[in-house]
Formats: structure tokens, C-alpha cells, sequence
């Protein structure tokens, strides 16, 4: 196994050696026109100082904010509609049978093409990046919890039924417990698409958020501006992770660890 | 079909004292996923006494767990009829208490609430159900454990949560499968003893399934023969008639120990064989 400081250490080596390649490459006259290679790629500096700049004015908070509230409500509302569901319907095989085409159909749609329809019905503010990131999030945990509470242990159940549990106990004991750890399984990737769904959403039509800073930029070919939206999106997504990591750490304590520290990092 | 029912309406209301578990011509098939029907336990006839520990070996797959979930009502048998306390069983078997064969912990729920959720479901107050639950789980060495979660302890600590978690809710029949198997020699000395403790409190009807022949003489008043599957039988039924209390680890080294022993195992021996060849031929067989 390898050395955590060292991992971190060659982690930091390979970052630097890209930017160092990328400063050197957009920088250098003798290698491309200058001119041409800023106006594709922007630089490194130009970039640090533009991220460094919308933090010390303080505009970039508010769009944060915006990003933030809207992947949140995102993840809170289709997190709960896909438990609610997905537990609704394993208990009633015969209500998920009916629905499974419409929900596979649905499901197989890809969620951008939502985005304007989302924007007729809810407008340009909040509501429509929401939407799109509950239409995302909501797929994930159903199917999760689907299967998870279909495929619960049939020892544990036999034992639960057995010490005397009826239909309420064993949903309250059994039954919820499973699907609650199958919702914070997924945790990642359904906050992941709740941010997703937030930033498409406000990429493609919104006055505020990370996603419409980004748009704005491209709008004027304002390389730089992409580039320290894309930094600053990155970074946010990364924090929001490690976040969830800590959440499931504390949820999830009586399951065995999964994978070391190591290998996530 | 008809006639067994007849007999058997005919043995209810002439004895006075029934048996806790009975199992009249009671036959168990699995359905297939091919589309055919696998007989497990062909009719057999079984009754176990209040107050009797009852062992139950026999090869590997002959259908012991299966006899057992019949007994527990998980399983509806395929003819025959189950009878509990001389009361037909119909869904399942409310008066007892079963210690699976595969691990059936709550992984969420940490030692004590475990061992301690029979006697919540079942309306006791939570501090005093906590209380109860904790007592026992001392009392088979698992004090300093109450805060662990399931995958924290080893497999001989997990069997012994679910002795407790069974035991707790003070079952009047004991359904035991292999409760003791993946343990060491060593351990099942002593989880043998602990459990012949704790039974001879208030002796309750029990059905204690082991592959341990030696076991199963050391703890048991009767021990049951299963013949190799498919369609097993009940091929010998021998009574132990060493006198209680035993020492679990001495009573091995008793004369009628070894006698016992040995006629059983001439029975035995052959379905063993018998079982090993067939799971050697078609090795799909060997799922249990
Ligand atoms: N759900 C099932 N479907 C089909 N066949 C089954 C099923 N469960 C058990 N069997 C078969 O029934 C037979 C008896 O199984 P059972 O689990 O009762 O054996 P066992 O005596 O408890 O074995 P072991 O000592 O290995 O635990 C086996 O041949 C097994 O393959
Ligand atoms: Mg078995």
C-alpha cells in the first residue's frame, strides 16, 4: 500500500506539472502565437487572478448561493419522492409493473432536452433548475431503493417475522432501514446529479448560478471567465463530496467500511 | 389424505397432553425454476414432547432447515398436516423461537437493540425490555458488547446475540438450526453448555439441528436420523437416556455415550456416503 503523503504528494507533482505545461505552452512565443494560444486556452495566472478577483468582490457568492440552493432543494425533493416511491412500489408489485414502461421511457430520456419545457412551465428563475435536477436525482434513488427493498435479506426478514414483527414493525425495522442505506449507497452520484442538474439548468437559461457565469463567458469568448467558472465549479462539487462523505460516515456507521481512506482519495 | 385427517382429529381428542410440535405425513417440495418439483422430505411422521430437546442429524442438503421451517410455519408442506400444542398450524408458528442456520441479525441495530426488539415489537416497555435484553446478553458473555453493531463481533459472538434474541421473548418451543456451526470444537463445548443452561431453566420443547454427532448425544434426550435427500425420511429415532444433568464435554467419555454412538452412526454412516456420492456426481445439488 502506498504511503498516504506520498499519493498526495505525487497528486500535487502531476497538478503542477500541468499547469507548469500550460503556462509554458500559452506563455511562450517561441512555441505557438501567443495571441491565438490565450484567446483557446487563456493562462494559468490569468485564470488564479480572475478567481482570486470574483472571490474579493464578492460577485461569485451569490451565484454560488444560487447553485447551492437550487442542487439542494434538487436532491432534498427528488431524494424524497424517490424513496417514497421506490418504496411504495416494491411493496406493490403489481402498481410497479404497470408503471415500469412509462418509468424505463421516462428514464431513457435525456434530461436536457427538459430543460426549455421546464423553463416555459416554471419560468427562468429557481423552480425550472430544480426540476431538471429532482428529474435526474428522483431515477437514482427510485431504483435504488426499488431494488433495495425488494432484495432485502430474506434470512433477516424470516428472523424479524419469526421475533414476532408485523407488517408495520417489519416495514419500520426491516424495510426502511434497507432502503435508507440503498438511498445513502447512492448518495454521491445523486447529489452529484443534483449539482448537474442545477448548473445544465442554469447553463441553459437563467440570470444567476455557476452555470450561467460559465454561459455568460463563452457568450463573449471570455476564455478566461469559463475557465475560472469551471475551477471554481470543480471545487464546489469536490467540497460538496467530501461533505457527503463525512454524512455517510456518520449515517451509515453500522456497516462495514467499504473501501480505505486510500483508495478514495 | 382424508384418512390421515380422520386419524388425526381421532388422536386430538383422545389424548390429553399434545405434543408441541407434530408433524403428521407432513411432505415438503420445492418448485423449480425448470418447471419440475423437487420432494425434499418425503411424508414423515415427527412429535416432540414438551420438556424434550430433540437433535436432528443428517447428510448435508437431506432437508433438516427445511424440516425445521416447516415446523416454524415459513414453509407450507406440500401434504400433511403440522401441528402445534395439538393446534393445526396455519402461517406461522407464533410459539416459537428460531435460531437460523444462515446469519439473520439486523445489521442496523446494534447488539442490544437486537436482542431486545422481539420484546418491543411485542409491546414491552423499551427500558424494560432493554433491561431484560441486556441480562441475557450478559449471561452468554456479551456485556461489554451492547454498543457493537453485528459486523463488529465474530461469528461465534454473532450466534450467541441470536440465542439471546431468541431466548428473550421466552419462546415454548426452541427451533435451533446448526446454531453452533461455523464455530471451533472448542467453542461448541462451550456454547453447548451455556445453551443446556439456559434450557434446563424452565425445559421447553426444542429441535436442535447439527451435522456433530457428538453434540447432538451430549445435549439431546432424542436423537432423529435424516436419510439422504431427495424425498428424505426419518431413518432412525434413538432415545439418550444418560441422566441429567450432563457435563457437556464429559459425557463423552460415558460407556452409553459410545454405545449410543456407534449405533447411530451405523446408521448414519451409509447416508452420508450416500449423500457425499451424489453431490459429487451432480455438484448443483449441493445449494442448501
Ligand atoms: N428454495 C429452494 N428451492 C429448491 N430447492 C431447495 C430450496 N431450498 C432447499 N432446497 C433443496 O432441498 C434440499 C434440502 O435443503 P435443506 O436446506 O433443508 O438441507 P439441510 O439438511 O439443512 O442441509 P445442510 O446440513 O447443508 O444445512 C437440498 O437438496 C436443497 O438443495
Ligand atoms: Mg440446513
Amino acid at each position: 500500500m502506498m504511503d498516504r503523503t506520498r499519493l498526495i504528494g505525487l497528486q500535487l507533482a502531476v497538478a503542477l506539472g500541468i499547469i507548469l505545461l500550460w503556462h509554458v505552452a500559452t506563455t511562450t512565443p517561441d512555441i505557438f502565437n501567443v495571441k491565438t494560444a490565450q484567446f483557446f486556452f487563456s493562462t494559468p495566472a490569468d485564470i488564479a487572478a480572475r478567481v482570486v478577483k470574483m472571490f474579493s468582490t464578492g460577485i461569485i457568492w451569490r451565484h454560488l448561493g444560487i447553485t447551492l440552493v437550487e442542487a439542494a432543494l434538487a436532491f432534498v425533493i427528488g431524494a424524497g419522492l424517490g424513496l417514497a416511491f421506490g418504496f411504495w412500489f416494491a411493496r406493490k408489485p403489481f402498481l410497479a409493473a404497470i408503471a415500469d414502461p412509462f418509468l424505463k421511457a421516462m428514464n431513457s430520456l435525456p434530461r436536457v432536452v427538459l430543460a426549455p419545457i421546464f423553463a416555459l412551465w416554471f419560468g427562468n428563475g429557481i423552480a425550472s433548475k430544480v426540476a431538471l435536477g429532482v428529474t435526474l436525482v428522483f431515477f437514482i434513488v427510485f431504483f435504488n431503493v426499488f431494488q433495495g427493498v425488494r432484495e432485502v435479506n430474506q434470512n433477516i426478514l424470516s428472523n424479524a417475522r419469526m421475533l414476532g414483527m408485523n407488517e408495520r414493525q417489519l416495514l419500520r425495522h426491516v424495510y426502511w432501514p434497507a432502503a435508507l442505506a440503498w438511498v445513502f449507497s447512492s448518495l454521491h452520484t445523486s447529489v452529484g446529479f443534483a449539482v448537474v442538474g442545477a448548473v445544465v439548468g442554469e447553463y441553459l437559461g437563467s440570470s444567476a448560478g455557476l452555470g450561467y457565469l460559465i454561459h455568460e463567458s463563452e457568450g463573449v469568448f471570455d476564455t478566461t471567465g469559463v475557465f475560472a467558472g469551471m475551477f471554481i465549479l470543480s471545487v464546489f462539487v469536490i467540497l460538496v463530496d467530501v461533505l457527503v462523505t463525512v454524512l455517510e460516515r456518520h449515517l451509515l456507521n453500522w456497516q462495514p467500511e467499504q473501501s480505505s481512506a486510500l483508495a478514495k482519495a | 389424505m382424508a384418512q390421515m385427517r380422520r386419524r388425526l382429529s381421532l388422536v386430538e381428542t383422545s389424548t390429553v397432553v399434545q405434543p408441541a410440535v407434530s408433524l403428521t405425513g407432513v411432505s415438503i417440495a420445492y418448485g423449480l425454476k425448470s418447471g419440475g418439483r423437487y420432494e425434499a422430505v418425503a411424508p414423515v411422521n415427527l412429535s416432540v414432547e414438551e420438556g424434550e430437546f430433540t437433535a436432528i442429524v443428517g447428510p448435508t442438503g437431506c432437508g433438516k432447515s427445511t424440516l425445521l421451517n416447516a415446523a416454524a410455519g415459513l414453509i407450507r408442506p406440500a401434504s400433511g398436516i403440522v401441528s402445534i400444542f395439538g393446534q393445526k398450524l396455519d402461517g406461522l408458528n407464533q410459539q416459537a423461537g428460531y435460531l437460523f442456520q444462515a446469519d439473520a441479525l439486523m445489521p442496523w441495530k446494534t447488539v442490544l437493540e437486537n436482542a431486545s426488539i422481539g420484546l418491543e415489537v411485542a409491546g414491552m416497555q423499551k427500558g424494560e425490555a432493554r433491561a431484560k435484553a441486556s441480562a441475557l446478553l450478559a449471561r452468554v458473555g456479551l456485556k461489554t458488547f451492547l454498543d457493537r453493531y453485528p459486523h463488529q463481533l465474530s461469528g461465534g459472538q454473532r450466534k450467541r446475540v441470536a440465542l439471546a434474541q431468541m431466548l428473550v421473548r421466552n419462546p415454548k418451543i426452541l427451533l435451533m438450526d446448526e446454531p453452533f456451526g461455523p464455530l471451533d470444537a472448542q467453542t461448541r463445548l462451550i456454547m453447548g453448555e451455556l445453551l443446556i443452561d439456559l434450557w434446563q431453566a424452565d425445559r421447553k420443547a426444542a429441535m436442535f439441528v447439527t451435522h456433530d454427532l457428538d453434540e447432538a448425544i451430549a445435549l439431546a434426550d432424542r436423537v432423529i436420523i435424516m436419510s439422504a435427500g431427495p424425498s428424505a425420511t426419518i431413518i432412525g429415532d434413538f432415545k439418550v437416556d444418560i441422566p441429567r444433568p450432563r457435563d457437556v464435554a464429559e459425557v463423552r467419555a460415558d460407556r452409553r455415550f459410545h454405545d449410543l454412538h456407534s449405533a447411530i452412526w451405523s446408521v448414519l454412516r451409509d447416508e452420508v456416503r450416500k449423500a457425499y456420492g451424489q453431490f459429487a456426481a451432480e455438484p448443483e445439488g449441493a445449494g442448501a
